[in-house]
């Protein structure tokens, strides 16, 4: 799966893979068309070049949205012999990116099968917490007054476990990305004109701007219609997982400056973010899921569909274990439902650099290179102009 | 029995289908080829050329009517028909606010167009877009769409339409039968001919050489463009109007595929360099104008060429200076070395490119103006932009002719009517490409296809409406509708 080599010295010019081939043969004949220039970042970033490097593919890869606008209007599309599919031979390539900007390189093996990886991590985390939990209780159905279950694992304890995996995790993505970032990325920029790409960045990643396709209609799901659903869906994962990230966060703060310990009343801070975070987190995947089976199949990569929707059926386990051990903290079910939703949080946790979490990593950051690079003078004078 | 009759599926079809459909007849549109290749040459357009007296949304400043109309006097040299142009040069001032209520976006120009940034508005995705959205709006108001449905022939009874006629044909395999479909009116919009090879090959015939030129055209447009209705209407009496061999006709990319090569095999250097025949002999001023405004005459010029062939040769300078080729070109370090390559005569190519090399009076290089670089004592001379190819790699793009689409069409009037023997049909009507020479008798001008098939075709579609009892009068009719 060593495509080529992240780190191979820059004085050698990578020989490109298959997925990278095709990117570079459409985006030649995108760039003699570029009737799609108005529909998101990837067009005009290529207008600013001739010739498609190995880091300008990865970087024109991870631009793309997926949103299909561009093969529901595109005069080259099969069954014209030029075949153009911008959204499925960009797909292909940032399966590339994951597998080869993983951290340690050797995980990237985990994009291969990555339905069969998040169904191994989830696995592995419930019977490790299903064990745990009866080595400690003696069995699954324990009930605990006020629905404590500090009572079941101390809070360092797990505190330690999630904390040391969530910081590999951190430090994974991190390492990943930094090095996308140095091979695809040389722009020297003054700062005032960094701190504005910055801003417009994090707006067009907060607002997905690029599923509104161009015109504030929408993308493309089904057919050549245009849906806002799809962006809809997206904000409720993307706000639901950081609103239960914020609940996290305060109980956090709650518990170390505070010395108020969890459990929590239902009318407080974190347990409020908590459930708005995750009606937020099971409205949007399950609404994905829906969109994703309806998707055109000529949209993306057929062969992701089981990492897609593997992630996507993960974050929606991990928000519905949560809300029915909220629901059901003070049964008997405590025990049990601590064990599951703790795995799951695991797995994910486990698997957040070698899962679909990653491109909203890698998009971020090519939507920052294309917000410095956009104000930068145009390299290319065509003429026509 | 259904009201109105469309046939055709690109822009002027479906504009003429929406107009009807809104003045509340019923409307079934056939379209000849599968759903897939839907909308005809529109798919390849992008933009359409817009009169306007003050800047509007995407579009700058002002383009009056008559500065409209001297641009369209100018290509055409004259054959045209102003009654018809101003039709069509008034209604593109007005139109886009209809367009826009049937889900047509519009965007500033691309980027390598904004010479036309005041006088052209740009489908946002291009032709296709536009497409998909008429045919998603008519679907929604309840047109009835058919398509892989080519009409054969066209009943008439006495100058009226009845029935359009089609054979028995196969659809993936499966037989469909012969169908006989009867409508109170009908607007034909089904494009001109120049998918038709026998038909380029009738109307160009055989040149002084012995060659059958049209043999060596590529085709731009739409492979469905056979012009099975044009020459059925003109055996059946129709007025028609042009001359076959006129069309939109560009130099393109040799390597282009047979047809509906589209936008991006345009070859853009020919003003940065040198263009040369078989014989390795330059034929035509290469700097005469800025290339967008003389793109459209170099079709013409190497149809006129031994094999309808021709070689755009330019050097290191002129890279990044164009937009970019669809297809790589022939890269050598040395005049002989490309020569080889080519297949040309190697001594007269070398001679031809020193020629020029030394006849070249360069004062200061500009390529996004008319600059003062050109030659002295040369035949045929290169009026700007020339500089000696003396800095290698050069690089050579071999040049065919491309048709767009033909101008032979159907005579007609300010009603979009079919006329026999100059009178006019009270049922049938004509729009689009298979009119459009009424307008355009030769020349092109950027976007003036779109604007005569959107103003034509929307008066096609009211007039086929009256026609068939739904007046210009009906309460259904809005402020949008076409006025005639």
């Amino acid at each position: 799966m060593q495509l080529f080599d992240p780190k191979a010295s820059s004085g050698l010019i990578p020989v490109l893979n298959v997925d990278e081939v095709e990117v570079q043969r459409q985006m030649t004949v995108c760039n003699a068309c570029r009737y799609c220039e108005g529909f998101c970042a990837v067009f005009p970033a290529m207008t600013r070049r001739l010739e498609f490097t190995q880091a300008d593919i990865h970087y024109l890869a991870n631009l793309c949205h997926n949103c299909g606008a561009c093969l529901h209007a595109c005069q080259y599309a099969a069954p014209h012999e030029f075949e153009i599919n911008v959204p499925k031979a960009m797909a292909k390539v940032r399966l590339d990116t994951y597998a080869e900007y993983a951290w340690p390189q050797v995980m990237g093996k985990l994009y291969q099968r990555n339905g069969l990886t998040l169904a191994l991590a989830s696995g592995t985390g419930l019977a490790l917490f299903l064990c745990l939990t009866l080595m400690v209780m003696g069995n699954l159905f324990t009930a605990i007054p006020g629905g404590n279950f500090y009572g079941i694992f101390p809070h360092n304890t797990l505190a330690l476990m999630f904390g040391s995996v969530f910081g590999f995790a951190v430090l994974a993505l991190t390492m990943g990305v930094r090095r996308f970032w140095r091979n695809v990325s040389p722009v020297a920029a003054p700062l005032p004109l960094k701190t504005s790409a910055a801003l417009e960045a994090t707006a067009n990643v907060a607002k997905l701007k690029y599923l509104d396709g161009g015109h504030g209609e929408g993308c493309n799901n089904a057919d050549d219609q245009f849906t806002l659903w799809r962006r809809r869906f997206h904000h409720l994962t993307f706000y639901g997982f950081m609103l239960c990230f914020a609940a996290t966060g305060v109980a956090t703060l709650f518990h170390y400056l505070l010395k108020w310990s969890a459990p929590y009343p239902i009318f407080s801070l974190p347990v409020m973010l908590g459930i708005a975070g995750g009606i937020g987190l099971l409205i949007g995947p399950a609404g994905l899921l829906w969109l994703n089976l309806r998707r055109n199949p000529a949209h993306g990569d057929e062969k992701q569909k089981p990492m897609d929707r593997g992630f996507i059926a993960l974050l929606f386990l991990v928000s519905a274990s949560g809300l029915a051990l909220l629901a059901f903290r003070e049964t008997t079910a405590l025990g049990l439902l601590l064990a599951i939703h703790l795995g799951l949080v695991m797995a994910f946790f486990l698997t957040m650099p070698y899962s679909k979490f990653a491109h909203g990593i890698f998009r971020s950051a090519a939507l920052l290179k294309h917000a410095i690079e956009k104000r930068q003078p145009n390299p290319i004078n065509a003429g026509s102009d | 029995m259904i009201d109105v009759l469309i046939i055709g599926g690109g822009n002027a079809a479906l504009c003429a289908a929406l107009m009807a459909r809104e003045a509340g007849a019923s409307v079934m549109l056939l379209e000849a080829s599968p759903k897939i290749w839907r909308g005809g040459n529109s798919q390849h357009t992008r933009n359409l050329r817009c009169m306007h007296d003050a800047p509007q949304d995407v579009l700058i400043d002002a383009y009056p009517e008559e500065e409209y109309w001297q641009d369209l006097l100018k290509v055409t040299g004259g054959i045209t028909n102003e009654k018809l142009a101003r039709i069509a040069i008034r209604a593109s001032s007005s139109c886009r606010d209809w367009m826009r209520s049937h889900g047509v976006h519009f965007q500033p120009p691309l980027s390598g167009a904004l010479h036309v940034a005041r006088t052209n508005a740009f489908f946002m995705g291009g032709g296709k877009a536009l497409v998909n959205a008429y045919f998603r709006s008519a679907e929604r108001l309840g047109v009835k769409v058919r398509y892989n449905t080519q009409v054969t022939d066209i009943e008439m009874d006495n100058g009226k339409f009845v029935a359009a006629h089609i054979e028995e044909h196969e659809v993936d395999g499966q037989r469909v039968a012969a169908e006989r479909i009867e409508a109170r009116s009908c607007v034909l919009a089904a494009g001109g001919f120049e998918s038709n090879r026998e038909w380029l090959r009738e109307a160009w015939g055989q040149n002084e050489r012995g060659e059958w030129p049209s043999d060596n055209f590529l085709i731009r447009g739409t492979r469905f463009n056979t012009g099975v209705l044009l020459r059925r209407m003109i055996d059946l009496g129709a007025d028609s109007i042009g001359d076959p061999t006129q069309a939109h006709m560009v130099a393109i990319d040799a390597r282009a595929p047979l047809y509906d090569g589209g936008i991006c095999t345009r070859i853009d250097c020919v003003s940065l360099g040198v263009v040369v025949n078989r014989d390795g002999e330059r034929f035509y001023d290469e700097g005469e104008d800025f290339w967008p405004k003389r793109y459209a005459i170099w079709g013409r010029l190497v149809a006129g060429q031994p094999g309808q062939q021709a070689y755009s040769i330019i050097d290191q300078q002129a890279i990044g200076r164009f937009m970019p080729p669809v297809f790589p070109g022939t890269t050598a370090n040395t005049l002989r070395e490309l020569a080889r390559l080519l297949k040309l005569p190697e001594e007269q190519f070398v001679k031809t490119v020193e020629d020029y090399n030394s006849a070249c009076r360069v004062g200061t290089f500009d390529h996004t103006a008319l600059d003062d670089c050109h030659t002295q004592g040369l035949t045929p001379a290169k009026t700007h932009w020339a500089r000696p190819l003396d800095k290698p790699p050069f690089y050579a793009y071999p040049l065919k002719p491309g048709v767009t689409f033909t101008y032979l069409g159907l005579a007609t009037d300010e009603t979009a009517a079919v006329h026999f023997n100059g009178k006019a049909s009270p049922n049938l009507f004509v729009a689009g490409e298979m009119m459009a020479g009424n307008v355009l008798g030769k020349g092109y001008t950027a976007g003036i296809g779109m604007a005569i098939g959107t103003a034509f075709g929307r008066i096609a579609g009211v007039q086929a409406a009256a026609s068939a009892g739904f007046g210009i009068s009906s309460p259904n009719k809005g402020a949008r509708h076409a006025t005639v």
